[in-house]
């Protein structure tokens, strides 16, 4: 049998979803109307850190339209919230949907109102009277684990959640034999994801079936939870996602909201649909990064890297949430060493608790802040030894030939190249001509900088057994099925679920290519746990084509070589003798002899003809497992120009190479470089979450959080390069998050580039036009 | 979501919409909304009683007649930016009404609605003030003419009483040998004026600056006229020097405003090149 030609994968097929998004038919869950649909406001915490003395609802009860008041007391029977990821030594808090004894953060839910309409709902929420004491609060996670701070969760004693420690190598004579030895305090700060779309829960009961309708990117760990924590059997849950409008992590979780609006509609008898607002988004839906690292680097004056040492506090927030330490740990205390080969690294991380919003995954989760901290140190390095930053990486990358190649911190990087990456990357950016750049922009009074940053990162979460390894506490497969209808035409359920990354479309094209059909012949279909295989993982991490294209692409095979077997028999020739081709199967050199694809799928369900031992129809389901992870990488390069006088940057230019092995849909790539790199600038030079010293947010809303908008970011100059990964037969790798983890460093290392003549080594996001002034104002004294 | 139910009321007549004004004490007057609105959603403004402007016709334009130009207090900010009259006469107005919010916001936010919200970082209130623009304001009383210094009180704060309703602006486009223009520092989220000041300048015959004129927004709890620096480049030749002296002076007795963007000191630092930069701009437009 011969192997299907590539007919659509590395094609730009336009999205198949993008005419329903664009035209705004699609279905959001907030769209979901269900017959005598109640709706659901919750009452949140006002303080950080607050005791709950006594909660009346009488009034609240009393208001007009009102169904149900629920306090957090009367909560017992949602359970506690899951916790997906446990490191050694973890003291995992016991986290109620509603808060009972104490509010942990100022958004922490401590009731529920039920009304008949939204407004009346939200009405009878401010008649809930909450009798608090507040309590001093803590929301730096440095002070949180100084003594005699407030005590987030009383049960520990203490707010340090956890702490992880990583050290291979002999560090000690790293940092012995270096002729530079370079150190800096670095800080990632604290980012609100603001995914375009609010979370949404919309829970239906009819007799013992259960019908949750959720904003959410892992579908059926939500309804694995609802079964769990509401006593629901698991064959009576079923949890739609439908349209998702963003994620970037802040929709992986299994959240209060989840659990409490399906206990309700349990509760009352009739459907109950709750919707954020945006503002209340801001302090209830998880937060992402908050990081600060003190890093110190070994070398040799040549610019060899001898070692790497690291002290990171992590601020986790009020609790735990689902995947809550990942992000500090697993995805980026392994990657921090990169492109570069590292002879001794050390490492350790420490997770706090604070009386702030929790923070979980958010686009990257840990490698942005593992490629900001590796990157930054790069750049000190180079300034300090006096070498052009791009050689000092060239200098120490890991060569093409080592591939495989075991890092010092135990992963095995599947394959990389990474030298033909960053000299394209120069090359777009006309590195070499950026002197005169700087010369012409300094006549007009501005200062012009030159950043780049080469990243490794980590995509296709996860092996089953690493995952289990890592103290993961679930598979990291993903599920694919697929079904050949009598006709012809194909239905595909992905264990993914798809919010943005247009799945519909390149799971169609891989299927079309492996069955001779156009991507318009296969429908691809997800969110929905009713018709899927039994489990799936889900959309995160960079994992979906990866993992569960994989599976989509495996599923498809099995159909493809029962074709095969089926048409071997009806032109009675060897199965290795059929060719399989333009939607047509035929005898190798005679290509009369064939039978079309359709004809030999309606034969299956026919059942007339078939060889001993085969059954009729044509359907498979795959659950594959990753044999390793995957890991892109590229060169990213960014030039700015700052006005002095005022500190605003502006970026003049910006070029990138990514390696993400095989490309499905070269469009979809670009815009998942697009959306990233965006997503970079926002946290390079506006981003950040702000709390005052008693955990109010101040930066609570779109007037104050900057996220960036077409008019902030440049045009991209994108390139490519292809090593395709072994560990998968697309060869493909994952392109989420690379623009996250690419461009942060990018644009950092091209501003305090800018401004290194005035003696500028370190900035720290973001790189507001303030902070700019200031260092050039420090710098002229 | 508006979680409070409230009266609209939507008079065709300037003399009806006073009328109703007088009858219901809580009401607020409504514009192109996009104040009152997002506070209303936010449930920081609960009106019982909304009297909706914006079926008023004769509230809406920009007229000229000898005494100057009148915008009519409904006008929205696009109309202004595009005016052709505005652009040549009143450049600094033009521009600041281009700097407001983005399209969609100056498509149907006004220049009476923001002028009698009087947010401290709004955009026109810094070219009306440089302009020395006339308020017309109606109330059951009659109507009564204001000095744009004098309608400004504090935050959110104008000479307005509740039963008054801003019915136009006017302005005495200033003769030949003139410039004006805006400079904005904007909020990078908001879009607001962290800093904007609009300059209006006349030369006399020999080149020298005969009237000066600095307004200042976002700066401070309230715009205000930047007297220091307008005093010492009157009579000066309008030269670079000339021009860095008197920018310098252009925080001069002002308190300064500090938030998450900008802290005083910055914004003072601001008020100071965006002075510089407004006036180097309106001389070279009052030298062609």
């Amino acid at each position: 049998m011969t192997v299907a030609t590539a007919t659509y994968v590395g094609t730009s097929v336009p999205r198949k979803e993008d005419r329903r998004l664009i035209t705004g038919t699609g279905t959001y869950t907030d769209d979901v109307v269900v017959t005598g649909m109640v709706h659901a406001q919750f009452v949140r915490s006002p303080h950080a850190h607050a005791r709950i003395i006594r909660i009346d609802t009488a009034a609240a009860k009393r208001a007009p339209g009102v169904v149900a008041v629920l306090t957090g007391a009367e909560a017992a029977g949602t359970g506690t919230l899951p916790l997906f990821v446990k490191v050694p030594g973890i003291k995992q808090s016991k986290h109620f949907p509603l808060a009972a004894d104490k509010a942990r953060y100022a958004g922490d839910a401590v009731a529920v109102v039920v009304a008949e309409s939204r407004a009346a709902a939200k009405a009878a929420a401010a008649l809930v009277d909450v009798a608090y004491e507040p309590l001093p609060a803590v929301v730096d996670a440095e002070q949180a684990l100084a003594e005699g701070a407030p005590v987030v969760h009383e049960e520990f004693g203490t707010n340090l959640a956890w702490t992880y420690p990583f050290k291979a190598g002999d560090i000690d004579k790293a940092f012995g034999e270096a002729d530079v030895v370079v150190r800096q305090r670095i800080v990632n700060q604290r980012l609100i994801p603001n995914a375009i779309e609010p979370r949404s829960v919309v829970a239906k009961v009819d007799g013992g079936d259960l019908t949750l309708w959720s904003t959410t990117q892992i579908p059926h760990f939500v309804q694995l939870f609802v079964a769990i924590n509401l006593g629901v059997p698991q064959n009576r849950v079923r949890v739609i996602a439908p349209e998702v409008g963003g994620g970037f992590g802040s929709k992986l979780n299994v959240y209060a909201e989840e659990l409490v609006v399906p206990f309700l509609a349990k509760m009352i008898g009739r459907p109950v649909k709750w919707t954020e607002e945006r503002r209340e988004g801001y302090l209830a839906t998880t937060h992402g990064r908050d990081m600060v690292h003190e890093a110190e680097i070994a070398a040799k004056r040549d610019g060899t890297v001898l070692g790497l040492r690291v002290r990171t506090v992590a601020n986790m927030g009020g609790y735990l949430q689902a995947f809550a330490p990942v992000s500090a740990t697993i995805l980026h205390v392994f990657i921090i060493p990169g492109a570069y080969r590292l002879p001794a690294f050390d490492c350790e991380v420490r997770g706090a608790y604070t009386n702030t919003t929790p923070i979980d995954a958010y686009r990257g989760a840990g490698r942005p802040e593992a490629a900001l901290l590796i990157e930054r140190m790069m750049d000190r390095l180079a300034d300090e030894i006096g070498m052009d930053p791009a050689e000092l990486r060239r200098r120490n990358f890991v060569p093409a030939d080592a591939f495989p190649y075991t890092t010092v911190s135990t992963l095995v990087y599947d394959s990389g190249n990474y030298e033909p990456a960053l000299d394209r990357a120069l090359e777009l950016a006309d590195y070499s001509g950026f002197a005169a750049r700087r010369d012409e922009a300094k006549r007009r009074g501005r200062l012009r900088g030159i950043g780049l940053a080469s990243y490794v990162e980590i995509c296709g979460l996860a092996p089953s057994k690493a995952n289990a390894a890592l103290g993961v506490g679930w598979g990291g497969y993903e599920s694919a099925r697929i079904r050949v209808n009598p006709l012809g035409t194909v239905q595909v359920w992905t264990g993914t679920s798809p919010h943005g990354q247009g799945h519909e479309t390149s799971w169609s094209q891989i299927v079309a290519d492996q069955l001779g059909l156009r991507p318009d012949d296969v429908q691809v279909l997800h969110g929905d746990t009713l018709e899927s295989p039994g489990m799936g993982v889900g959309t995160f991490g960079s994992r979906s084509l990866a993992v569960g294209g994989i599976a989509v692409h495996k599923a498809t095979q099995r159909v493809r070589e029962k074709v095969i077997q089926l048409a071997a028999h009806l032109l009675e020739a060897s199965v290795d003798d059929i060719v399989f081709e333009g939607g047509k199967l035929f005898v190798k050199g005679v290509p009369e002899r064939s039978k079309a694809f359709a004809e030999v799928v309606f034969q299956l369900y026919l059942a007339a003809n078939l060889p001993d031992g085969m059954e009729p129809g044509l359907e498979a389901i795959v659950y594959h497992d990753p044999e390793n992870f995957t890991y892109p990488f590229g060169t990213h390069v960014c030039e700015v120009e700052i006005d002095p006088e005022v500190g605003a940057v502006e970026i003049v230019r910006y070029s990138a190479v990514d390696d993400c092995g095989v490309q499905i849909n070269p469009m979809i790539v670009e815009g998942q470089l697009h959306g990233g790199i965006a997503q970079a600038i926002g946290q390079a030079l506006f981003e950040v979450a702000v709390y005052d010293a008693n955990g109010q947010l101040l930066s609570g809303s779109m007037m104050d959080y900057h996220v960036p908008t077409a008019a902030d970011v440049p045009t991209f100059d994108l390139g490519h390069t292809v090593t395709p990964s072994p560990v998968n037969p697309l060869g493909v790798k994952g392109i989420g998050e690379a623009g996250t983890i690419g461009a942060t460093p990018t644009v950092v290392n091209a501003v305090v580039d800018a401004l290194s003549p005035l003696g500028v080594k370190h900035l720290d996001m973001p790189l507001t036009a303030e902070r700019i002034w200031r260092a050039v104002q420090q710098a002229g004294r | 979501m508006i979680a409070v139910p409230f009266d609209h009321h939507a008079p065709t007549t300037l003399a009806e919409a006073v009328a109703l004004l007088a009858r219901s004490p809580d009401a607020k007057v409504l514009a192109g909304g996009h104040s009152l609105i997002p506070l209303m959603k936010l449930g920081l403004a609960q009106p019982a009683t909304l009297i909706d402007l914006w079926r008023i016709a004769a509230l809406r334009g920009i007229t000229r007649d000898r005494g100057g130009v009148t915008i009519g207090a409904l006008t929205i900010h696009q109309a202004i930016a595009d005016d052709e009259g505005c652009r040549s006469a009143l450049g600094g107005l033009a521009e600041a009404a281009a700097a407001v919010g983005d399209l969609q916001v100056r498509a149907r936010g006004t220049i009476g609605g923001s002028l009698a919200h009087a947010d401290p970082a709004s955009d026109e209130q810094a070219a009306v003030l440089a302009f020395d623009a006339t308020l017309r304001l109606v109330g059951p009383q009659g109507e009564r003419l204001i000095p744009a210094r004098e309608f400004f009180r504090g935050p959110f704060d104008t000479a307005l009483t509740p039963s008054e309703i801003l019915a136009e602006v006017r302005l005495a486009p200033p003769g030949a040998r003139s410039g004006s223009a805006y400079e904005k520092f904007a909020h990078p989220a908001s879009g607001f004026a962290v800093v904007g000041v609009a300059a209006a300048v006349t030369l006399a015959e020999d080149g020298t600056v005969e009237r000066v004129a600095i307004g200042v927004t976002g700066a401070a709890e309230s715009p205000f006229r930047a007297a220091a620096a307008e005093k010492a480049l009157v009579d000066s030749k309008g030269d670079a020097a000339a021009i860095a002296a008197a920018a310098g002076k252009a925080a001069d007795g002002m308190t300064a405003l500090s938030d998450l963007v900008a802290s005083s000191e910055f914004r003072r630092h601001l008020v100071t090149v965006y002075a510089r930069r407004a006036l180097e701009r309106a001389l070279t437009a009052a030298r062609m």
